[in-house]
């Protein structure tokens, strides 16, 4: 056994005070957001239901590896869904861990990626209501995430607006899973929004776009997509970086969520090499497309890269950058990252610090 | 470092098709008269936009020549400064592309004939991939079948972005042909735009496609292990092909991982992925995506966990290094023998009977 594992008590981070960069909170039931909802809206769901690109009405297109993505002792014991009862959070997360500030990020019903975009827009506004009158009121420690119709500039930007100045809200979010690449012209407005009012975008793997999971069409199997959502946030950094949305937006700050973080490192070195070879079709760049991730960007860590040798994970987060890490748990889903455990290399105690609270502090511009 | 002249093996460069013109006398009377009645012509593929700096080396443009469409310069080019002793042909031109899978199939019989007649009869050097109409895995076999007996054909080769991931059972019947002639498979670089370039959409740019290319091959290298390619087929060797390696540790990072999470779904697959990898699987060198420092190379390399994965490769007529710098610095002597000589020889059984 290695001795980072041995040492697992010694790096206790709770002393220090964590921020977890994603924690999943959840509906008890979908009747949870019919207050929220214009009785047009209530009607129209209630008819046609949540339409997305995807074959099943009631499931995931890929079956997950757990009732409800989540990890068995979750489950309420009041019942509901995991992550839907806050006491329970409380005790399970935030308080077990010392966690000083969890971001949400709601997954259980979606509104980007409806196929009516007017119901979406019309849910976002619900979801963000219910997460500020159900959730961040009830427990400082929650910052909620503004969750707007992405496909739909002109209503995202509305969206912005409505919330922005309330300190509940921590960053702006879309699925990444969308219609076009999220660096394409049509989403511009939403970051330059964001950027206005020093919101960081953060993008967490979610929503289906009717896009094939690969370049070469549909995978078989739940192990293959769970690996793809993380190539898919690959194109993604790609775009945002190639298509000059961080160039022209020197201020906007943007968090990749649930997509690991070890890719980084030689994905900078491929779009750097490359860059330099056909640089005069993207002449906004007027410096390597890493500088720009390297300064722009932060990615959460969870799942967690396990190397066979655990020195070449040390090796490889030196690569990446120390600064770039925000620690993630992705409570309550079954491949939790748990804050004493995951990490399973030594830290110093700056990396410590920079990687479980400080960073997320500098992206999130928290006081 | 100066390269070493020990005759290297170039695992990946590109004759191009000039025109349908050229592969006229190799279609049958049927095609022939399709493609001259309905003037079919201009089939290079998207993927390899023909003036994009990448896909010619500024020095090696020669007169508004196609790039890689002459034997002499390919000669003047790739195989002499290097003292090459063998190259493996992959001609890019788009049989894989077209929607009629007969007419794939022909425009594939016309190309490995072409390149049998007009570049591997002329350059003893040259040996070739098999170009199969992937659109229909019955006609691929047969392509593969019928190019069996010429042993200048060292392997079967598909384009990296295709309807299906490969490792759907429908393709299974290629892997069977190859694995019974020894001839490895080759994923190379490339999309047939049957789908769009990213599971996000389509980017603007052909910087941010030739990016995304990467993840194309990755998808299939999840496929090929996760649907059990190599298990049935565990003599099948697959070559990367100008899609970079330097990705590599943390992909098997992540999808060992996930397989130790997820084995009951694919119980098939009953070793960790890495280890079939490391055992199945080459890359060749170009584009190296190499990291800012020589010694980051040699980590990378040392994460991989094999000096048996590099083949070298010029990816000729493409810009993927300048002068003769072909071989990244980082890499030690014994790799770098292994990686221009051993490996390659390893890789391709019909090359060990033909070159060694």
């Amino acid at each position: 056994m290695s001795q980072s594992l041995l040492d697992r008590a010694a790096q206790r981070p709770a002393r220090l005070g964590v921020i977890d960069c994603d924690v999943h909170h959840a509906l008890r039931s979908p009747k949870d957001i019919h207050p929220y909802l214009s009785r047009k809206w209530r009607d129209h769901l209630a008819t046609y239901g949540s339409r997305r690109p995807v074959p099943f009405i009631g499931s995931s297109p890929y079956f997950k590896s757990a009732p409800a993505l989540s990890r068995k002792d979750t489950w309420p014991p009041d019942g509901g869904p995991p992550g839907s009862d806050l006491k329970f959070l409380q005790e399970q997360l935030l308080d077990r861990y010392g966690i000083e500030t969890g971001m949400l990020h709601l997954l259980s019903i979606s509104g980007m990626d409806q196929r009516n975009q007017e119901f979406g827009a019309a849910l976002c506004r619900a979801i963000n209501e219910w997460q500020y009158a159900e959730w961040t009121q009830h427990d400082r420690r929650l910052k909620a995430a503004i969750v707007v119709p992405g496909e739909d500039a002109p209503a995202a930007v509305r969206e912005i607006e409505h919330w922005a100045g309330n300190k509940d809200f921590a960053q702006v979010s879309m699925v990444t899973h969308t219609i076009e690449p999220l660096g394409r012209r049509r989403y511009w407005p939403i970051y330059e929004a964001a950027a206005a009012h020093n919101l960081p975008i953060g993008l967490h793997t979610s929503g289906y776009n009717g896009h094939a999971v690969t370049p070469t069409g549909w995978s078989s199997y739940y192990a293959e997509e769970h690996h793809e959502v993380a190539i898919s946030q690959q194109a993604l950094v790609t775009s945002l970086v190639c298509e000059g949305v961080l160039a022209r937006n020197p201020t906007l700050r943007v968090v990749l969520v649930e997509a690991g973080v070890a890719w980084v490192a030689p994905l900078c070195w491929r779009l750097d090499q490359h860059w330099r070879r056909m640089r005069d079709e993207v002449p906004y760049l007027d410096r390597p497309p890493s500088t720009y991730i390297k300064t722009q960007m932060w990615f959460t860590t969870q799942p967690m890269d396990e190397p066979e040798k655990p020195e070449h994970l040390s090796k490889m987060l030196d690569w990446v950058g120390w600064d770039r890490l925000l620690f993630a748990t992705d409570y309550p889903h079954w491949d939790f990252d748990d804050p004493e455990t995951a990490i399973k290399i030594p830290l110093t105690e700056q990396q410590r610090r920079m990687l479980f609270r400080d960073n997320a502090r500098a992206a999130y511009n928290l006081d | 470092m100066s390269f070493p002249r020990i005759g290297a093996i170039d695992c990946d460069v590109h004759p191009a098709v000039p025109g349908m013109r050229a592969l006229l006398p190799y279609l049958d009377d049927h095609w022939r008269e399709q493609v001259t009645v309905r003037g079919i012509d201009g089939l290079d593929s998207s993927s390899f936009p023909l003036n994009a700096p990448a896909n010619c080396r500024p020095d090696w443009r020669v007169n508004g020549a196609k790039p890689g469409s002459s034997l002499d310069l390919l000669r003047a080019h790739a195989l002499n400064p290097f003292g090459t002793k063998a190259a493996i042909c992959n001609c890019l031109y788009g049989a894989t592309g077209t929607f009629n899978a007969d007419f794939a199939a022909a425009l594939s019989r016309a190309i490995n004939d072409w390149l049998a007649a007009e570049w591997l009869g002329r350059e003893p050097r040259l040996c070739a991939s098999i170009v199969v109409p992937i659109q229909d895995p019955e006609l691929a076999v047969a392509e593969i079948e019928r190019r069996v007996p010429d042993k200048r054909f060292v392997q079967v080769l598909v384009p990296a972005a295709i309807e299906a991931p490969l490792g759907r059972r429908m393709y299974w019947p290629i892997y069977a042909a190859a694995e019974k002639h020894a001839l490895p498979l080759c994923i190379h670089a490339g999309s047939t735009f049957r789908h769009a370039t990213t599971s996000n959409g389509w980017p603007s740019y052909y910087l941010e496609d030739y990016v995304v290319m990467s993840h194309a091959v990755q998808a299939q290298l999840l496929s090929l292990v996760a649907e059990g390619v190599f298990t049935k087929f565990p003599n099948l060797t697959v070559v990367l092909a100008e899609a970079g390696f330097t990705w590599l540790p943390q992909f098997m990072w992540r999808q060992v991982k996930t397989w130790r999470a997820m084995r009951a779904e694919i119980p098939w697959v009953d070793r960790a992925p890495a280890e079939i990898i490391r055992e199945n699987v080459r890359f060749t060198l170009q584009p190296t995506d190499a990291p800012p420092e020589p010694d980051q190379l040699a980590q990378t390399i040392d994460m991989i966990g094999t000096d048996r994965a590099l083949l070298f490769s010029t990816d000729y007529p493409h810009w993927q290094f300048d002068g003769d710098d072909a071989l990244p610095a980082g890499l030690d002597a014994s790799l770098v023998r292994k990686l221009l000589l051993d490996n390659p020889l390893d890789t391709y059984p019909r090359l060990k009977e033909t070159v060694a």
